[in-house]
Formats: structure tokens, C-alpha cells, sequence
């Protein structure tokens, strides 16, 4: 049961098979045996969650049922829930429990999700690793030596482990699409505006989306069908009429294009992941799909952009942590500056205060032009790169991360290397495209393999349709860790 | 060689929006501490600003009304500093493209017409209020004005001294309560300037400046500027120079005094606010505004001079506020052959009654049909313009109309010849002497026996007949 798909569950559930609460204590019960060891879980509150089951079982007798309602889902402790602890992965908001919902969980909610927990992650959404996270490095379930990725660590994890049967993610720099690589599961990060901000913890306000974490393409376009909807209180929101993402999951591949970026197999890439990546491909032009080849050329300066404006912007978004309202205070301080100098410094973690040191300088007077304005710049190239070469394919493919899944440690003493684990998803997010990840196999130690697929904006609907038709000849997407007890 | 004093404003004027730039909570004044302040003011963690489209429409208006460029695209940016009232860590307001630019401001001081040019207008949040008094060793803070939208309206340095500077601040303060954009409450903080003042010789360049900070009341403003004219004259008379600095006006020892030096001045590291995307306006919406402007103080003035036939003075006293100039138009709709005398009652009695019982117009005790019924009664003859006085002051204090009042008091002209008749042959048979020594020349008892006929009849008795009555009788 804790294998199945949404699909499946959903059905389970209609027919009355097995009722939302069976189905979420059987979820509790496992994350209670499980993520100890996993840490996957930064808040598990099993009274609200079997609370939640009940009312989803009072909704479908009531014959108001989605085909969501009464399914378990994990949240990525970045959004705000009311009446939950809400940390961000961080000391600064280790005692903030939300006094609202963000859109995304009201979302969920409206469509009768029932929430298992907050999961684990990088603080404040900066890491690659989910090592920077004040409650501790989550372990990946397909080796506990690895990192899960980050900085949705924690939800991979979860779903990797079959802790959740899905998951809520956020995407800055790669944040869904690079932890389900590492993690062996699927992930979607939808174009910029297409899920709201609201209520989700700001790190780079013109880069973050929400997007959901699951084991198929299928349960994700379920899943982004809840979670996508115009929201008046994100100014960034799109306000465009509802689409049903799973509407072309069973449309054919043939005639497809696919353009696959020179400079996403070049040097850097690592063998294994190269091996599998390309017999993912052969799969797809077995499937009736033709590649290209095509060039993003400003690839390269992509991560100096990013990790310009991403620190910048977050900088400003990190100025209200100030101990004044609300989360950490230092105890002991002289006067108003004490107090904010050494909250600030007690309440961040080292990776944060690298990031708004960096944002602090490159928007100072005088570096301003230098920095920020020359990012921008590069960002608007960026875009148009992928907009040339979409005029030549239908979706660009290619690996979602250079490696699979490294060491714990292995890179954490070592930010620039860190950044660059990041090098083929930053771009997706300064051009603010949609872009996904896919498990394709395994590389090194039998740690998993990601494909990451990107499409123009709005084409979500289509490369959900790509994915699910190599996930139907394939069944990487249904492999379960071995390390972990079974099922 | 003179000094001249050179003078540039920035004038904050609070919007009158019902609710926040940024959020839905109120903006209402005085309301207990925090309870106005939603979840986007106090800045938890994820909430995000959604623009007011009131506050835009507002600075769209004044931007009309000043003659500016009216930016088809601005930007929101950031102005990062940390301060206990300013929940974000950030104010958002507008810095490389505002949404209103150049436009101008005519004044008068000492009868001289000038023209203050303007440098923009923009749009930007009020931080909340750190409360320093009710708390021992500690800092209230209250966040009801946080994300309260304002206009920052930036002058050039056209004003040269004080009197200048204060014409301008008040023809602005009339315009903004002109186009209803701001209540112009100057206690409660609802418009604040602050004075870039400089000093220099007649004719050389501009001198550094020092800013002075939340001038609340045009008399602090006057002031401020004379003090720090005076401070800055001295020290450069005696060989020093100025330190470009932002200085406090203490109203209570009537001095400035240094806040922060340049040095000191923050960084505030402005950047595009990446969760508001750039505002553009389009034509139909400021046409729209257009059409909607009211008559403005100057064209104001100017027509009420061509078609009441008014003193530039007196339409100047009627126009400093729309409230007072539509109350005058309405007392001149009921009598429309006698503006000058309504304009003699409106700037008279009524702002005398006015000003003893601190009202502003709006809450004037007679409404202007009520006064243009009372000048009626004078022309008609019902009471004369002395009694008129009187009823006017019992309107005031009872609230009653005129016509009832004069009923009620018994105080309708005699203007009836023959009982004026009977009343001037019983004064002059009592007053056989004073008959006499008139006769034989003394003139002056003229007054004498008018005096006692309006004695006679409480004021009542038509003076113009009575006048003549008087003399009829005396040299027959």
C-alpha cells in the first residue's frame, strides 16, 4: 500500500477499501519507525494529521471528494501552516509556529491532502546537501553515507523512503529537481507565477517556486493540478484559466524534438550519470522521439548570475528575522545593535550569513552596477538562449546534476563546489521556465540518476506527458531504496 | 553682501486610501496599538505586498494637478535599513523611476507671484512608531502606520527663506486637501516635511546643506528654517564651513541639532522590489483621473475674482480651502445678486464663529442655505443689517433657521411709516428742548433722536426710513 500510486491510493479510497485514516496512520507509523535514522521529518504532529484523515473521510461520505481527498502528503517546512511549527530549516524560526496558511497548503487542504508533517531542509532554502539545516543532515534512503540533495532534502527523502506518498518542494536554484535526482523520484518545478508564493518562506522572492515531489509524472500532474491557481495576494501570481496537467499523460510520443544542450554534456559531467542520461534518451527515440542538438551557450555564467541576484534578493528578504517580532533573540544584549548583531549572528547558520554577506556587498553603493545590473543582464541572455532553442525543440533534456548523490561532508567545507553541483538547474530559474526531474537509473554505488527534462513556459501539461510515457516503458520510477526495510 | 537663504522641501502626505499600500488592514487613526496591523504589516514570515490601487490613483491626481510627467512605467524598490518599526528590514518606495516627475507649484508671499518646481513624486510605505514614553527601560513598538501609503513630493531648492518655504508647504497642504488625496492632518503626522536649508552669498553657488527632519506644523517649519539659517550664517561668518548632516528641530528649545552626519548616513543598498513587478499605467486610466480633477486652487481664485467680482485678497481667504470656497458659492447660489456681501459674511462673522469655537468649515453651525437665507432678509428688508448680526449669533448658538428666529424675537423691521411716525412725535413731544437747540442749530442731536427711535422700536425700526422720518419731522 505505502507503494502505490496516487492514482491507486485514490481509488483505494473510493471504493472504500481503506479509509484516509487507516491509510495516514500506516504513513505516521512508518516515518515513527523510519526517520530517526533519516531525519527527514523536522515536525511530525500525528493528532492533527489523523484529524485531518478524519475530516477527509467525513468529506468523501459526505460525497464532496476530490480525487486527492483522504491522501497523505508531506510539506516542505518552508511554508507557513497555522497552528504548526513552521522553522525554515532554521534557529532562527525554531520556535515559530504560523499563524496562517501559506496557498499552498490551503490548496492542499482544499483539495482534502492530509498533512504528515513538515520536512526537513536547508536552512532558509540555501544548500544542495540539506546539510545546512539547524536540525541536523538528512540521510539519503539509498545510501545513508550520501546527502538527499537539497534543499527539499527532507521531502525526497521522505518520498524515497516511502515515508509520504508525495511531497510539497520549493525551487530556487534547483531545489526540487536536484534532491529528486539524488533521491531517485520526480519532481516538477512549473514556470515562475504558476504556483503562489503566498505564505512560503521568501529566499529569492523572483527565483522561488513551489512545485510538488512524488514517484511518478502521473501523481505529479494530480498533484499540480491542486497546487496551480491564480492568487491575488502574490503579485507574481499568473492569472490564467485552470488546466488539467494529466489531461496529454497518455498522448504519443511521436514527432517529438528534443534539443539537447552541447553544454549540458560537456566536461564537468560525470560518467555514470552521462551513461544513464543517454540510455534514457535511446529510450525516448525508442519511443518515437527525435533529439537535437542545441546550445545554451551562457550556460557557464549562470551560477556567477544566480549566486549575485539570489544572495541579493535574499539579503533583503532575511532583514526581518531581527529578533524584534517574532522567532530567535539573542538572551543577553547591550543596546539595539547588540541585540540585532548577535541574534542575527546566533540565529543563521554560516551558509545564510555567506549568502547575505554576498547579497549585502553586491548591492552596496558602488558595486551595484558592477553586480546586481550585470546579473540582470546575463539573466535576460539566459532567457533568450532557451528561447532560441526552443524555436528548434519541443523540450530540452538533459542531466539534472553533474553526479549522483556525494558524501556526507564531502562538499560542505567547500561552497564553490557546492554551488556548481547546481550548474543545469540555475538557469531554468533565471529564465524562469518549467523543468522537472525524472529517475533514469543508477550510476556510482547504486545511487540514483536524474534526467532532467525543460520546457517553454506553460508546457508543464507537455512534459508531464514525456515523462509519464518513458515512465510507462521503464520502471526506474518504482524502485525502492534497498537499505531501508521493505514494504 | 546679503545672505540668501536657499530652502528645498520634502513633503510626506499620508493618502487618504482606507486601507494600507500594501495590505488590506485599515488606516484609520488612533486605534490601539497593533490592532491595525495584519499579518503583511507586521512582516511574518512569507506574507507578500499587493499595490493599492487607490494610492496610485492618488498620486496619479496629484500628478495632474502639478503638471508632471506621469511615468507610464515606475519600479517599487527596496530601502534596506534595520529599525525596530520597520517590520521588513525594508521600506518600499520608489527610487530610480517614481511615478510622478517635474510638475510645479505656484505661491504668493508678500503679494509676488513665484513658481516652486518640483523634482517627483512617489509612492512609498510609513514605517510603524517606536513608542519610547510608557515603557520603562523598554520600547513599545506599534505598527498601526506601518505600510500606510504616502507621497513623498520632492521640491527643487526654489524657495528662498523661510516665508517662501512656508507658502509652499501650505499651497501644497491646500492642493492635496484640494484633490482629496490627504487629509492634510498635520498633528496626526498625516503631512510631514522636511527642509534641505543651505546658505550662501547672492549669486554664488549653492551651499551644502544639512536636512531637518519631521516638521510637523508650518510654525516649526518657519522656524526650523530661521534657526538654521541663522546657526549656518554664523558659522560661516566666522570663517567655518557646514557639515552636510541631517539635523532634529526641538520645537521645545528651538534649535536644530546634528542626528547624523553623511559619514553616518545609511547605505540602503536600493534594489527593484523582485515581489512587485514594475507598475505600468495605461492611458485610459490617468484619463480617467483627468476628468476627474476638481477646479484647482489658482483657476479657483482667478474665477471667483472675473465672476463674483471679488478682491484677489478676498478670493484668496475663500479659496485656501475647497470646503470654505464651495461653502461661499453655496451661501452666493442663494442670493447670486449680492457676492460681495456674502463674502463679507463668510470671511466675517462665520470665521470669527468659526475660529471661537475651533470648527473648521466642514462643521460650520449654520449651513450656507440657512446664511444666504439671512443676507435675504436683509435685502428684502426684513431685518436690518445690525439685527441681522444678532440672528445670526442666536442661528449659531440654537441651531434654529433664521426666519423662525426673527418670528420668534419679535425682531422684523418696522419699516411701516406711519407707527415710525407716532414713535418719532412722541420723542420729539418729550424732548421739547432738545427739539429746540436742533432747531437752532445743533446738528448733532440728529444721532440723538435716531438713537431713541431705535430704543423705542429694539433696533427694529427701519433706519433708512427712519432717517428720513427724523428729518422730516425736525425741520418741519
Amino acid at each position: 500500500m505505502l507503494n502505490l500510486s496516487l492514482k491507486e491510493l485514490g481509488a483505494l479510497l473510493a471504493a472504500r477499501k481503506i479509509s484516509s485514516a487507516e491509510l495516514t496512520r500506516a504513513f505516521l507509523d512508518r516515518i515513527e519507525a523510519l526517520n530517526p535514522a533519516l531525519n527527514a521529518f523536522i515536525t511530525v504532529a500525528p493528532e492533527k494529521s489523523l484529524e485531518q484523515a478524519r475530516r477527509a473521510d467525513e468529506r468523501r461520505a459526505a460525497g464532496d471528494a476530490t480525487p486527492l481527498t483522504g491522501i497523505p502528503i508531506a510539506h516542505k517546512d518552508i511554508f507557513c501552516t497555522k497552528g504548526w511549527l513552521t522553522t525554515c530549516g532554521s534557529k532562527m524560526l525554531a520556535n515559530f509556529v504560523a499563524p496562517y496558511d501559506a496557498h499552498v497548503i490551503e490548496r492542499c487542504a482544499d483539495a482534502g491532502l492530509v498533512s504528515l508533517g513538515k520536512t526537513n531542509m536547508d536552512e532558509f532554502a540555501m544548500g544542495s546537501s540539506n546539510e545546512t539545516s539547524h536540525f541536523g543532515p538528512v540521510k539519503n534512503p539509498w545510501d545513508p553515507a550520501a546527502v538527499p540533495g537539497g534543499s527539499s532534502g527532507g521531502s525526497a527523502a521522505a518520498v524515497a523512503a516511502r515515508l509520504a506518498p508525495a511531497a510539497t518542494g520549493t525551487d530556487t536554484g534547483g531545489s526540487i529537481r536536484q534532491p529528486a535526482a539524488l533521491c531517485g523520484i520526480s519532481g516538477i518545478k512549473p514556470t515562475y507565477g504558476a504556483v503562489s508564493r503566498y505564505g512560503m518562506i521568501a529566499f529569492a522572492s523572483s527565483l522561488d517556486q513551489g512545485g510538488p515531489m512524488a514517484k511518478s509524472a502521473e501523481d505529479l500532474a494530480l498533484l499540480l493540478n491542486a497546487m496551480v491557481g491564480f492568487d491575488e495576494r502574490d503579485s507574481t501570481s499568473l492569472r490564467r484559466p485552470p488546466e488539467d496537467y494529466a489531461r496529454d499523460l497518455e498522448a504519443p510520443l511521436a514527432g517529438l524534438t528534443i534539443g539537447l544542450p552541447r553544454e549540458y554534456f560537456a566536461e564537468g559531467l560525470s560518467e555514470d550519470v552521462a551513461r544513464a542520461v543517454e540510455d534514457a534518451l535511446a529510450q525516448y527515440r525508442r519511443l518515437g522521439a527525435k533529439t537535437v542538438e542545441v546550445s545554451l551557450p551562457n550556460t557557464r555564467l549562470s551560477i556567477a548570475a544566480y549566486y549575485v541576484l539570489a544572495p541579493a534578493e535574499a539579503s533583503s528578504n532575511l532583514s526581518r528575522y531581527d529578533g524584534v517580532r517574532y522567532g530567535y533573540r539573542a538572551p543577553e544584549y547591550k543596546d539595539l545593535a547588540d541585540m540585532y548583531g548577535r541574534t542575527r549572528a546566533d540565529g543563521f547558520g554560516p551558509e545564510v550569513k555567506r549568502r547575505i554577506m554576498i547579497g549585502t556587498y553586491v548591492l552596496s553603493h558602488g558595486y551595484y552596477d558592477a553586480y546586481y545590473l550585470k546579473a540582470q543582464k546575463l539573466r535576460r541572455l539566459i532567457a533568450r538562449d532557451f528561447a532560441e532553442a526552443f524555436a528548434q525543440c519541443d523540450l530540452i533534456m538533459g542531466p539534472t546534476s553533474p553526479t549522483v548523490a556525494f558524501n556526507q561532508g564531502e562538499k560542505s567545507s567547500d561552497p564553490v563546489q557546492m554551488y556548481l553541483s547546481d550548474v543545469y538547474t540555475i538557469a531554468v530559474n533565471l529564465a524562469g521556465l518549467p523543468g522537472m526531474s525524472i529517475p533514469v537509473g543508477f550510476g556510482r554505488e547504486g545511487r540514483p540518476v536524474g534526467l532532467q527534462i525543460v520546457g517553454n513556459y506553460f508546457s508543464e501539461a507537455k512534459m508531464l506527458n514525456c515523462a509519464h510515457q518513458f515512465q510507462r516503458a521503464t520502471d526506474w520510477h518504482g524502485r525502492m531504496p534497498s537499505g531501508i526495510p521493505g514494504i | 553682501m546679503q545672505w540668501e537663504i536657499v530652502v528645498g522641501l520634502e513633503v510626506h502626505a499620508q493618502l487618504s486610501t482606507q486601507s494600507k499600500i500594501f495590505s488590506g488592514a485599515a488606516t484609520a487613526f488612533g486605534a490601539a496599538p497593533n490592532v491595525q496591523a495584519c499579518e503583511v504589516d507586521i512582516a511574518l514570515p512569507g506574507v507578500l505586498p499587493v499595490l493599492n490601487r487607490g494610492a496610485v490613483e492618488r498620486a496619479v491626481k496629484f500628478g495632474l494637478a502639478v503638471g508632471a510627467r506621469i511615468n507610464r512605467r515606475s519600479v517599487f524598490a527596496r530601502k534596506n535599513y534595520f529599525y525596530p518599526d520597520l517590520p521588513k528590514g525594508y521600506q518600499i518606495s520608489q527610487f530610480e523611476l517614481p511615478i510622478v516627475e517635474g510638475g510645479e507649484v505656484a505661491i504668493e508671499v508678500e503679494g509676488s507671484a513665484r513658481t516652486i518646481r518640483l523634482v517627483r513624486a512617489h509612492l512609498e510605505e510609513d514605517a510603524g512608531k517606536s513608542l519610547h514614553e510608557d515603557f520603562h527601560g523598554m520600547t513599545g513598538i506599534d505598527l498601526n502606520r506601518a505600510g500606510t501609503p504616502l507621497l513623498e513630493i520632492v521640491s527643487e531648492p526654489d524657495m528662498r527663506g523661510s516665508h517662501e518655504a512656508v507658502a509652499y508647504a501650505k499651497a501644497l497642504h491646500a492642493l492635496v486637501r484640494y484633490l482629496e488625496i490627504c487629509d492634510g492632518n498635520m498633528q496626526e503626522g498625516s503631512f510631514r516635511c522636511d527642509a534641505n536649508v543651505s546658505v550662501r552669498r547672492i549669486g554664488a553657488p549653492l551651499g551644502t546643506r544639512c536636512e531637518i527632519k519631521n516638521l510637523n506644523s508650518f510654525r516649526f517649519l518657519e522656524r526650523a528654517i530661521e534657526f538654521e539659517a541663522r546657526r549656518q550664517i554664523g558659522i560661516l561668518e566666522e570663517g567655518g564651513s557646514i557639515a552636510q548632516e541631517t539635523r532634529l528641530y526641538d520645537s521645545v528649545k528651538d534649535e536644530t541639532r546634528s542626528m547624523r552626519s553623511k559619514e553616518e548616513a545609511h547605505d540602503y543598498r536600493y534594489f527593484p522590489d523582485p515581489d512587485l513587478l514594475p507598475m505600468t499605467l495605461d492611458e485610459a486610466f490617468i484619463e480617467a483621473i483627468r476628468g476627474g480633477l476638481p477646479e484647482l486652487p489658482q483657476a479657483k481664485r482667478a474665477r471667483f475674482v472675473a465672476d463674483y467680482g471679488l478682491s484677489a485678497y478676498d478670493a484668496g481667504v475663500l479659496t485656501a480651502s475647497r470646503e470654505l470656497a464651495d461653502y461661499f458659492e453655496a451661501v452666493v447660489r442663494g442670493v447670486p445678486n449680492e457676492p460681495k456681501v456674502c463674502a463679507n459674511w463668510v470671511m466675517g462673522d462665520l470665521s470669527a464663529a468659526l475660529n471661537k469655537d475651533d470648527l473648521d468649515i466642514a462643521r460650520a453651525r449654520i449651513p450656507a442655505s440657512e446664511l444666504a437665507r439671512l443676507i435675504g432678509r436683509i435685502q428684502d428688508g426684513t431685518v436690518s443689517g445690525k439685527i441681522a448680526k444678532e440672528v445670526f449669533e442666536a442661528m449659531w448658538s440654537t441651531g434654529k433657521d433664521a426666519d423662525a428666529l426673527i418670528e420668534e424675537r419679535g425682531l422684523k423691521q418696522i419699516s411701516d411709516v406711519a407707527a415710525l411716525e407716532a414713535i418719532v412725535d412722541e420723542i420729539m413731544a418729550a424732548n421739547p428742548g432738545q427739539v429746540e437747540q436742533y432747531r437752532a442749530g445743533k446738528d448733532k442731536l440728529f444721532g440723538f433722536f435716531v438713537g431713541q427711535a431705535m430704543k423705542a422700536t429694539k433696533g427694529q425700526a427701519n433706519p433708512a426710513q427712519l432717517n428720513d422720518i427724523v428729518r422730516r419731522k425736525l425741520t418741519a
